[in-house]
Parts: C-alpha cells; structure tokens; sequence
C-alpha cells in the first residue's frame, strides 16, 4: 500500500484560491491540513500561492507535527516573498524553538534558519544560543548547522554574538553526530571567511580521530574532508594519522573511501619510509577497485578520481588493469573513462591483453567511443616503444576492415608514431594510400598529406597523390590546405622535377592570391621567398629534424595534479579543474540574478530590463565609455596590413604582389573600454565597445591574454536586448597564446532576438573559450552607433514630420553640465554620427540647432538642441514615433558632448 | 566542503518538477529550466552524469522513470552527492513499499518533503537509516512494522536514537523467537574471449542479514577468509586449520561494524540494525569456481547465411542444480529467418534486442546443453556492414554453490540476557555480467 496524495494535485479550475482560503480558515482540524496539503501541492506544480501566506501562516500553531512541517515548508517557500508578513511567523517560532518535544525544538531552529528575511533573522539569534546548549543531542546537531547558515546570512552577527565560540565548545561534544556537524558548520565559515577561524592542531586532530569512529557515515565524510588539509608535523604524526584512517576503507560509503583516501595521499606526501608507502599504496587499490562495482554514476565520479591519483602514484592500481575493461553494457561515459585510465596504465607487461581489448573496442556500435579506442592504440604506441610494432600491426588490422571512420582514426594516429619513431615503420606507406580516397575528414586528410610529403622520396607517385588533392585546394578546410602546402614544397624540394614544380606553382599561387587565411597565405609567402631565395636554405628549413613528440595528452601539470588531489570526490577532481575555475562566489544578489537569467538562455522571457539591473551591473562595465564609438575612421586604412609589410622588410623586397589584408580583422582603433578586467578574467581582459564603420554595426572586441594558459575556441552570445542586437556571424579570434592579444570587429545584425519590455540600453554579452568558464558582462548599446546613414531630412520634410508627431511625442532634457564651444564644431560633431543638420536660428543670446536622424527600422528623430555658445547648460529636444527610446538617445548626447 | 546539495530535484522525463527542494540560497529557482534545455533537450543527456552550465553544476542520474538532479555551485563533493540520492531513493522504497517512480513521488509528495527536511540539512546529509527515521516520520503512506505506534506522537527518546552512536538500531525490541538470517549472495563477472580465454572475472559477493533479535545484540561472523583465520590462530597461538580459505580482495561493511576492530583484529563484530540489511560486500578474483562453461561456434556463410553452436556445459556439483538459465545470443539486425534445435529448454528469436534468447528452467550440475541455428539474413543493398558481433551474455541462478568457495564458520550472537538464537544460512550464486564474446 502506499499513500495518495495524488489527490491534492486535482484542481477545481476556477475559484481555486478563494476555494483554498475558505478551506485553510475552516473549523475542522482535518479540513484544515487537507487544505494545507492542497496548498503545498500548488506550489509543487509551480503555481504561485503566496496569496494565501496569511491563511496558511494562522494554520502553523497547531499540536499536529505533520502540519506543522508542512506550514514550515510553505514559509521556506514563500517568506522571502512576503517579508512583512513572514513577521507573523515569528512567534510561533520563538514558542516552539522552548517546546518540550525536541523534535519542535530542533524543527523551528532549522526552519528558522532557512528563511532569509532580516527581521526574522534578528529574532533567531537567541533561540539558537539556548538550542546550541541544548540538552538534547538532536537540537544541538541541528542548532550547529543552523550558525553556518546565519553566517551565510549574516556573518557579523555569528561573530558578535559569540556563536563561532559555542560551535567549537561542540567539538568537544559527547555525541558524534553533534561533533560531525560542528565540523561541517566551521569547515564552511572558515573557507568563506579571512580570519582564522578553525585551525586544526594537534588535539582537535586526536578528538575528530576518535570521533571518526562513532560517527554516522555522512559525519565521517564530513570529519575527514575537513581534517585532509591538515599538515601533519613530521612522518611520524602522519603515519600516526594514516593508521587510524586507513579502516575507513572498508566502509561501504563511497564518500567515506574516496575522503579517507584523499587524505591518505596527503599524508603521504611527508612519509618518508618506502615500506609505508608501499604498504599503503597495496591497501588502498582493493577500495579504489570495489569502487566499480557501485551505481555508473558513483564509478564515473570514482574513474575521473582514479584518473588523477594513477597520475600521481601509478604503482598504487599497476596491476589491476584488468578491471578497467570495458564491459559491453557501461555507459558510453563509464567506457571512455576507463578507456583513458587503461591508457595510462598500459606496460610493456600488460601491453598484448591492453591491445586485445582496444581491438574489441574498435568494433563496437559507439563511434565516439570506437574512434577513441583507435587513438588510444596510437596512444600506447608512442608511449611504450617495444610495443609500438605490435600496436601498428593491430592499426592495420583495423584499416582491413575498412569502416570508414576507423581508417581515418587509424591514420591520425599511425602520423604522429611515424613522427615518434621516424625510419622504422614506413613500409606500411603502401597500405595506407590504398584507404587515401575514403578520407573525407580534414584532420585525417591532413595526416595523410602530411605522410606522403614527409616520405615523398619513398612513394614512387607521390606527386600523382598530391595532384588529387590539390584539385579541391581551395575548398579544403584551412588544417588541409596547410598540410598541402607543406606538402607540395617538401615533394618539390625531394623531387625537384617538372610536375612538382607546376604544382608548387599552382599551390603558392593559390596560397596567396585565392585565400584569406591569413596563416595559410603568411607561410606561403615564406615558403615562396625561402625557395627564390636559396634553396638549399629551404631544404634546411623545411626539411629540419624535427623534435620527438611524447605522449602528453591528458597528462596534467605537477601542481595543478597536487591540487586536484586535495579535492578529490569533489567536482573539482571530476572537472579536472581547480576550484576557482567553476566556483564563482558571487556575494551580491544582483550579479546573481544576471547569472541565471542567462543560464535560462533565450527562451526564458527576459523581462529585467529595468533600470534597477541595469545599476546593479559589475562597475568595470557601466558608465565608462571615455572614447565616441563608430568614430573609427571609416574609410581610412585602419587595417595597415603590419604582416605582409613586417615580411617585405624581413626579405628586403618590394611586394607588389602582395594583397592588402582587406579583412576588418587587426584595425588598430582608440582604445576600447575595458569590460572584464584580467583580475576577474582569470588572466584573460576584455575590452569592448559598438561602433558603426561603412553603414554596419559592429562589435568591436580586444582580447588579452595575461594567463598561463593557450585560450582558443572563442565564441560569443548576446542577450536579448531592445534593438535585437546579435552577431551576424561567429567570433573569429586566432588561438591565443600567453601574452598575446587579438582585436576584432564583429559584424552585428539588428532585430534578432529583441527583448519585450521598456527600451533599455543594457546589452549583456557571453563570451566563452575552452579553457575558462563562460564570462557575462553588461555592456551599453550606444544609440549614436546605430543611427543610420540615411537619417538625412529634406528642411519641408522636417517641419511636416514635426508638426505631425502630437505634442505629447515631445521629450526634453537639460544637461547643466555641457557646454557648447562653438555652432559649427557641434554639427561637425553631430553629423560624423549620422545626425544631420536641417537648420538654425537664433533665439535671443541663445543657438537653436535642428538636426535629423533615423534608428533602425526608419524610425525618425527629430532633435532640437538649444544652447548658449560658451555657456554651460545645453537644453535637448526629441520629437520621435517612439519616445521611449529618447532616453538613450540623452545618454548618447550625454557621451558624445562629455567626451 | 562536504556540501551535497545546493537543491535536488525530481523531474519526470518529460522533465516536470514532480517535487523539489532548496537547501541553500546560492542557486536560483530556475536553474531547472537550464537542465531541461541544455541537458536534457539535447544528446549530452546520457554522455556525462556531472555538467557544469554557467555558475551551477548539474549531478544527476536516473532511477526508473524519474531523474534526480542536485544543483549546486560550489565545489561540492560529488560522491556524497550521489550516494545522498541512492541513500534517499533506497529510504523511500522502503517507506512506500518497493517502488520509486513518478506515480509513487505524487502519491507521497508530503512525506517526501518531511523526508527531505530531515535527511539533509543546508545540503549537508544527515541520518538516512529507515530504521530510525521511522520512530518519528510516520505518513499514512509507510509500511512499518511498528505501525502500531499512536500516530503523531514521536518516541520518546528518538532523537537520542538519530544522534546516538548505535544510530541504526533501536532499543527495547523483543522477539519470542530469536532469529538471524544470513544470505550470501554472489555475482560471477565474466569476460571470455571467443577462444575461451578468461580476460577478466571476479565474483561480487554480498551477506544479506535479516535480523529478529531481542535487545542489543552483539554479534560476531567468521568466515572461511585466509585472512581472518591466520589472525585467528596466530591469537590463539595454534595452527591453522587445514581446508580450503578464501582470498578476499576486498572488503566493505555496513555503517555498524566497528573498522577499527576489523583491522587490528580481522573479526567482523556488530550490533545489528533490526530487520533486513546488507552487512559486508567482498570481491574475490583468485580461485573463481565459474558455473558454467559457454563454447560457441558462429559461421557467416555467405551473405544470407549464418550458423550458430552454443553448447552450454554446467561445472559444479552433480547433486546441485541451477535455476532460470537464460542465454542470449546474438544475431545480426537483419534476421530474416531462424531455424533452431536446442537439447534442452526453449529458444525464441527475440527480434526487438536482436538475439536469440534460449532459456533453460533448471540446470542439473555436470551436464551439457547445445542449441544449433542457421539463421537467414535479408540481403542488403549495397556494401555489406560489418556485424559488430556483440558477447553473448548469460543469466543463471545456482543455489547452495558459491563460485568463490566463501563458507560461514560460525556466527554467534551476545545478549544480556542470554536468549538462544536460531541461524540459518543460505548460497547463493548469480550471474553478473557473464559474457563471452563470439
């Protein structure tokens, strides 16, 4: 039998909450809690029943438990809503928070502690100073956690009221429970606080040891992740420590093993005898092992863990590759980890049964996984010398069986252990160009070319295959069109014959006068100077040594791997991330907000476009746009062409055939406002701005790298905004190397995904890479950036529009603060943002101006500007179909006059 | 930071909230909208249980028709979060009687939001046995045996009981008959090559215990492990017994056996919870006894034509018999036809999984079974796929017969007051994932 509560989720469609409010103020008991049932059911679904706060709020003094919880409930739900009402609640809280029942006790403290309304908050502080003394080991575990989430709230108060000196008197407890959750309240307000609060020494260490026994499973795991930063003293405190730890591997809770093996592994880190470690190297692989056996999702989150400590320790898990074969119903996530873990665990010992299994592998339905287990046969290749003939003996097996995306898997990889082992295996050359028409996938294109020139000299028709190629030359993706090109001067230069001469012709010619990949046509031009030049010094370039390749892919860095592994079983340790990478601890509520509505992406209705989010924008964005945008000179060469000439210079030629760059890629324009610094960027700085250039909008964008790290895969998002403003096209920015940097001009289209609501200026923008977490920024739209060329007004025109518009179309405002220099200088000024000069007149000591313009979808602006010359003060008229965009319209005014 | 959970959701796949909770503040209301449009709206739903969008991560999994999805934003340890949602759905089962699907979350939403409340606070878990919780979270959807309690009126001393150091088992139980039941339940793991290499097995073992003692019980198990009894008879200065000991690889116990003592003195003593629970889990890799031995012969002849062989051979006890033999065979997509003899038991072409599904009700130990098809394929326009030649899997049950060799020596059980108590112990062996590839 079980319960049917389903029968609450049955609506009386109208009336509903009248309906309710009756029933919630009934006379019965039993109405009552139906009601309240009912209640709780409408808010399960989503509907909105804060409407009934008062009703359900009257219900909550009641002897019925089960009511009561669920009044509680409905509080958590609704408190923040209705904070002058949730005040009701706070009697029945102070009462209960004195109940005889520990379990009122302990629920009004815990409830309490969730709802985040500062007048109830203020009233928590003393029920929670006698429940952390209470002589009920349930109210106080309950009480402990209650401090950490009123430090969440508000930290000053817990320090003030002393609460941080009665949470650490409960480490000292008598009940585990109560010491566990005390640790997991001072753990978290010491990673969110500056201050030492809980520093771990010697005693505590001893006390939380011997509590770790008693514990329940969830407060070992909360025990042992607070105490896996501790640093022992010497080796012998930290073998002291591993013994009384290394039980815990037994527990059937996987948290419980994977803490107690995170903290192993850092005590290890001061053991210096061999013998430990060995000793517990052997004792923690059967955990780590019976780890696989649980839930895929719990094995997941073990592999990615396993991941990082075979990294650190491979002795730990050596022989017991066995159980990281695949089985044939893992999920596919399951499968690819494992396949990773067996990679790096492969030895010349294991190497035949290893190859065996990825041979299975590369036959399963799973393309994705199939490809890997390809790779990953390329992978041991590079990795394990001796056993490099045996895996390419199993690469051709697989090329045998001729499914198409293995070829081409098979390929990738037989290139770079040709380049690891150069002059030993190229007999296979022959197999290889059997498969050379079913490549149809640039990268494995780009291997094969890359084979043929690199072993031109061995392959009797090298040029013939080369010729295939070069008919689609200017449809290949950029990676082939490289490898050709390379391809083509080495084959010349091994066989300077006549066809390869032609080629080489038609491959630079194409190379740099059909193309505008500016790294294809940069290497052709060297390549090209490099051979008219002198030759021998093009073979000696072209033709080097090149430098052994290891197989480093997947290998972490030394002290990134060291900070993982003290996370470990977080997400951190599954991200393969440090914290800081995904963890954005944002402490105002309005950057949060920010954050989720764009998690919602587009479908989410974008309703706050109001003035208030536009104020709580981070600071580095907003009202800091020093330089008049669109003022990038339009047709001047912005774009000086610095590669092709720094290349003239470097060769000491005069380049005629050079093409300018015509792109609008590397315009070297004023400097942009900065949008996320590289303080908050993690390294990387964004600057950017709108500017109109040749009758377009663009998105003009500065990106610098300051990081460590290569940042590439650039792409970008806008939100939905009042002009629909979005990018026309992707964001093409180059691989970023450290210390570099990359300007571009996004061309924007308009009316693409407009947000409803009252016009604002707000423009919030994604910008994400592969290697960081996605960046949000709020932007400005700049009107004067979208008013178009057009905007220009015959002077009849004008007073016709101006006397049809009603007066209430009308919108004035002052700036005290500008000053006009001079009539003339202002229309220039104008005029260069496409607002256009209709006429003026004087008006006693004072210069009316008209001027003209059009926004987007011909919407006309008719302005009338009215100042004294070298006097402050500039009054501004806008008389337009649509006045609710007048007030950008005065920001704009505002910048361009202030600038 | 030990946090599991920011907030947990229950979705249906259609992804409706059935029922939620927040337990912190630093994720939003709607972050549920941007699991359903980025994960569960596109392919990566099954590529990946942890994704990170935007400033939330996403932990998930899926259990019957209903997905479970934490939220959190903070590096939160991911073990704990899982094992809080098998915990949690493994306590609702034994709350509303066996299942956890969409239709059971409606029917108990009440209680699970009480359950909710209780089980975790600000995303930290806390007591999750049923045992315990069931003294004072009464709903008119639970099965408890103590149902007979007044309801609405908490026992006295359970709060002491949640917080205690014997969190799992209550005081003042009292049986007229004492009795303990042990299973040991045993999953063979198998991969054979179609050569009939072994490339990997092992056996999952598990003790099921039932328990219907009177009192605080102390109990003690022995088992025929190498370990336990070198310690044995190094401690009672004596030699070891000769007979065959098990090599366990490894070990894992339930929340109520004291590690400490296991380790230093290799005995599994506890205070069991009341009821059923499972003690110990073991793994064993060396010495595995498998049941059965599966030669298969596969022929493409041909582009239509196939021959399949499966002979079946049973390598335990002749007087044992095994129960519920299924064996699946594969068969390529395009099965036109098949034709089949088998010497023992029914098959059938089971066209929706693509294989020959030949079951066989009882085993009897040391005999053999075949089954002989030809199978005609639909010819295929244009190049012939290869067929990926999925493993040929097993199902099997054998009682009295553990494929590791593990025995109970002796199981003896400390009272106060000294009741006799009546144990009974049962084998078990199971198939796990037995494949051989063909």
């Amino acid at each position: 039998m079980s319960g049917h509560d389903s029968k609450y989720f049955s609506t009386t469609k109208k009336g509903e909450i009248p309906e309710l409010k009756e029933e919630l103020n009934s006379q019965y008991k039993d109405k009552r809690k139906d009601a309240v049932k009912k209640v709780i059911a409408a808010m399960t679904v989503g509907k909105d029943v804060s409407s009934l706060f008062t009703d359900v709020v009257n219900c909550m003094q009641t002897e019925n438990l089960e009511l009561k919880k669920l009044v509680y409930l409905y509080l958590i739900n609704y408190a923040k809503s209705q904070p002058d009402l949730a005040i009701l609640a706070v009697n029945t809280f102070v009462k209960d928070s004195q109940d005889p029942n520990p379990l009122i006790r302990a629920l009004a403290v815990r409830t309490m502690g969730c709802i985040r309304v500062d007048k109830i908050t203020e009233y928590l502080c003393d029920p929670l100073q006698k429940c952390l003394k209470d002589d009920d080991p349930y109210v106080r575990k309950t009480a402990a956690i209650c401090v950490a989430k009123l430090f969440d709230i508000n930290a000053e108060l817990v320090e003030d009221r002393g609460f941080l000196e009665a949470l650490k008197d409960l480490i000292s407890d008598n009940n585990p429970m109560v010491v566990a959750n005390a640790v997991a309240a001072l753990a978290e307000i010491q990673e969110n606080s500056t201050s030492p609060i809980f520093e771990i020494n010697s005693t505590t260490l001893t006390k939380l040891l011997t509590a770790l026994n008693e514990c329940t499973e969830w407060g070992q795991v909360f025990i042992l992740d607070a105490l896996s930063r501790y640093k022992a003293a010497d080796p012998r405190e930290a073998e002291n420590i591993v013994e009384r730890v290394t039980p815990r591997l037994q527990h059937a809770n996987c948290a419980v093993v994977l803490s107690a093996v995170k903290m192993i592994l850092q005590q290890m880190e001061l053991i210096t005898s061999t013998d430990v470690i060995r000793n517990l190297c052997k004792k923690m692989a059967p955990p780590l092992v019976t780890l696989l056996s649980a839930e895929p999702e719990i094995q997941y989150v073990a592999l990615r863990n396993i991941n990082l400590i075979v990294q650190k320790r491979p002795t730990i898990l050596a022989h017991e590759i066995k159980v990281f074969f695949c089985k044939y119903n893992d999920p596919i996530y399951v499968k690819m980890e494992k396949l990773e873990i067996m990679i790096k665990l492969a030895s010349d010992r294991n190497i035949d049964q290893v190859l065996l299994e990825f041979k299975e592998y590369a036959t399963e339905v799973d393309v994705d996984f199939v490809r890997k287990a390809v790779r990953a046969i390329g992978r041991c290749a590079i990795k394990l010398e001796r056993a490099a003939e045996r895996c390419i003996s199993v690469l051709l097996e697989l090329i045998k069986i001729k499914v198409n995306y293995v070829v081409q898997e098979a390929i990738i990889v037989i290139k770079d252990i040709f380049r690891r082992y150069p002059n030993t295996y190229e007999s296979i050359i022959a197999t290889l160009c059997e498969s050379l028409d079913t490549l149809d996938e640039p990268e494995a294109k780009a291997s094969m070319i890359w084979i043929i020139g690199e072993y031109a000299e061995r392959i009797d028709n090298a040029d013939e295959l080369l010729e295939s190629f070069l008919e689609s030359f200017p449809e290949e993706p950029a990676q082939v069109q490289l490898q050709l090109l390379t391809a083509t001067v080495k084959l010349f230069l091994k066989k300077p014959t006549e066809g390869p001469q032609q080629m080489i012709q038609v491959v630079l010619n194409n190379a740099t006068m059909e193309t505008d990949n500016p790294d294809l046509r940069d290497r052709a031009y060297i390549y090209w100077r490099l051979l008219s030049t002198d030759p021998e010094a093009a073979k000696d370039v072209v033709l080097a040594e090149k430098p052994v390749i290891t197989d480093d892919s997947n290998q972490l860095d030394p002290s990134l791997l060291d900070e993982l592994l003290t996370n470990i079983s977080t997400l951190s340790s599954v991200y393969h991330k440090p914290p800081e990478a995904f963890v954005t601890r944002l402490k105002t509520t309005a950057q949060k907000t920010e954050d989720e509505d764009f998690a919602e992406g587009s479908e989410a209705g974008y309703s706050s476009s109001n003035p208030v989010d536009s104020a709580a924008s981070p600071p580095a964005t907003t009202g800091n746009i020093p330089q008049p945008a669109g003022r990038q000179p339009a047709p001047t060469p912005a774009a000086p062409a610095p590669v092709p000439d720094l290349l003239g210079d470097l060769m000491g030629l005069d380049n005629a055939a050079i093409v300018p760059v015509d792109e609008p890629a590397t315009p070297s324009g004023p400097p942009l406002p900065v949008v996320v610094p590289a303080s908050t960027g993690q390294g990387l700085q964004i600057s950017a701005q709108l500017s109109r250039r040749d009758g377009q909008v663009f998105y003009s964008m500065l990106f610098e790298n300051n990081s460590q790290a290569v940042l590439d895969g650039f792409m970008i998002q806008f939100n939905k905004n009042t002009f629909g403003l979005a990018a026309a096209g992707p964001l093409q920015i180059p691989p970023l190397h450290p210390g570099t940097s990359a300007r571009t001009m996004l061309p924007m289209v308009l009316f693409q995904n407009l947000s409803p609501g009252p016009p604002s200026s707000l423009l919030q923008v994604a910008v994400k890479n592969n290697q960081q977490p996605v960046w949000y920024f709020t932007d400005k739209i700049i009107l004067h950036a979208l008013f178009g060329e057009d905007g220009r007004m015959e002077r009849g025109t004008f007073l016709e529009t101006w006397r049809s518009l009603p007066d209430s179309n009308e919108v004035q405002r002052e700036f005290p603060g500008i000053t006009i220099t001079s009539v003339e200088s202002t229309i220039d000024l104008l005029t260069a943002f496409n607002m256009f000069f209709i006429a003026k007149r004087k008006n006693g000591n004072q210069d009316v101006i008209y001027l003209s313009a059009k926004v987007p979808r011909d919407v006309p602006f008719l302005i009338e500007l009215t100042a004294m010359v070298g006097q402050p003060g500039l009054k501004c008229a806008v008389k337009t179909p649509t006045p609710e965009i007048a007030p950008l319209f005065f920001e704009a005014i505002e910048l361009l006059f202030k600038a | 930071m030990p946090v599991a959970a920011s907030a947990i959701y229950f979705l249906n796949l259609r992804g409706d909230v059935l029922i939620n909770r927040t337990y912190r503040d630093d994720v939003g209301g709607n972050m549920v909208d941007a699991f359903r449009t980025h994960i569960m709206q596109t392919k990566e739903l099954g590529n990946c249980p942890v994704r990170q969008i935007g400033g939330c991560s996403f932990v998930y999994m899926r259990i019957s028709n209903v997905y479970i999805v934490i939220v959190v934003s903070s590096n939160a340890n991911v073990a704990c979060g899982f094992k809080f949602v098998v915990e949690a759905v493994a306590l609702f089962k034994s709350y509303f009687g066996g299942a956890f699907d969409e239709d059971a979350i409606r029917n108990n939403f009440v209680l699970i939001y009480e359950l909710l409340d209780e089980i975790m606070d600000f995303g930290y878990p806390q007591n999750l046995s049923p045992e315990i919780l069931k003294l004072y979270i009464t709903q008119e959807g639970v099965r408890s045996p103590f149902s007979s309690k007044p309801k609405d009126k908490p026992v006295p001393n359970a709060t002491l009981q949640v917080t205690g150091a014997v969190g799992w088992r209550r005081e003042g139980l009292s049986y007229k008959k004492n009795e303990v039941f042990l299973d040991i339940v045993e999953s063979v793991n198998l991969l054979m090559s179609s050569k009939g290499n072994v490339l990997r097995c092992d056996v999952t073992g598990k003790v099921l215990m039932k328990c219907f003692l009177s009192g605080m019980p102390d109990l003690k198990l022995g088992l025929n492990d190498k370990i336990g009894l070198e310690k044995e008879s190094e401690m009672k200065s004596r030699p070891a017994k000769s007979g065959k000991t098990i090599e366990l690889d490894d070990v894992t116990f339930h929340q109520c056996v004291n590690l400490t003592r296991f380790n230093s003195e290799k005995t599994v003593s506890f205070v069991p919870p009341d009821g059923e629970f499972e003690l110990m889990k073991y793994r064993i890799t060396e010495g595995v006894n498998l049941p059965f031995r599966v030669l298969p012969t596969i022929k493409e002849l041909g582009r239509t034509r196939m021959e399949v062989n499966v002979k079946v051979k049973s390598v335990f006890g002749a007087k044992m018999f095994a129960l519920g033999v299924v064996v699946k065979i594969p068969v390529p997509k395009q099965t036109a036809k098949t034709n089949f003899q088998v010497t023992t038991g029914r098959a059938k072409y089971n066209p929706s999984i693509d294989c020959l599904v030949w079951k066989i009700r009882k085993f009897p130990g040391q005999t053999e079974s075949t089954l002989s098809a030809e199978i005609e394929l639909i010819s295929t326009m244009g190049e012939k796929k290869s067929w990926t030649r999925p493993p040929i899997q097993m199902e099997f049950q054998v009682p009295m017969f553990t494929a590791s060799g593990l025995r109970v020596r002796f199981l003896k059980v400390w009272e106060k007051s000294g009741y006799n108590t009546v144990e009974w112990v049962r084998y078990i062996t199971k198939a796990g994932s037995y494949e051989i590839r063909c």
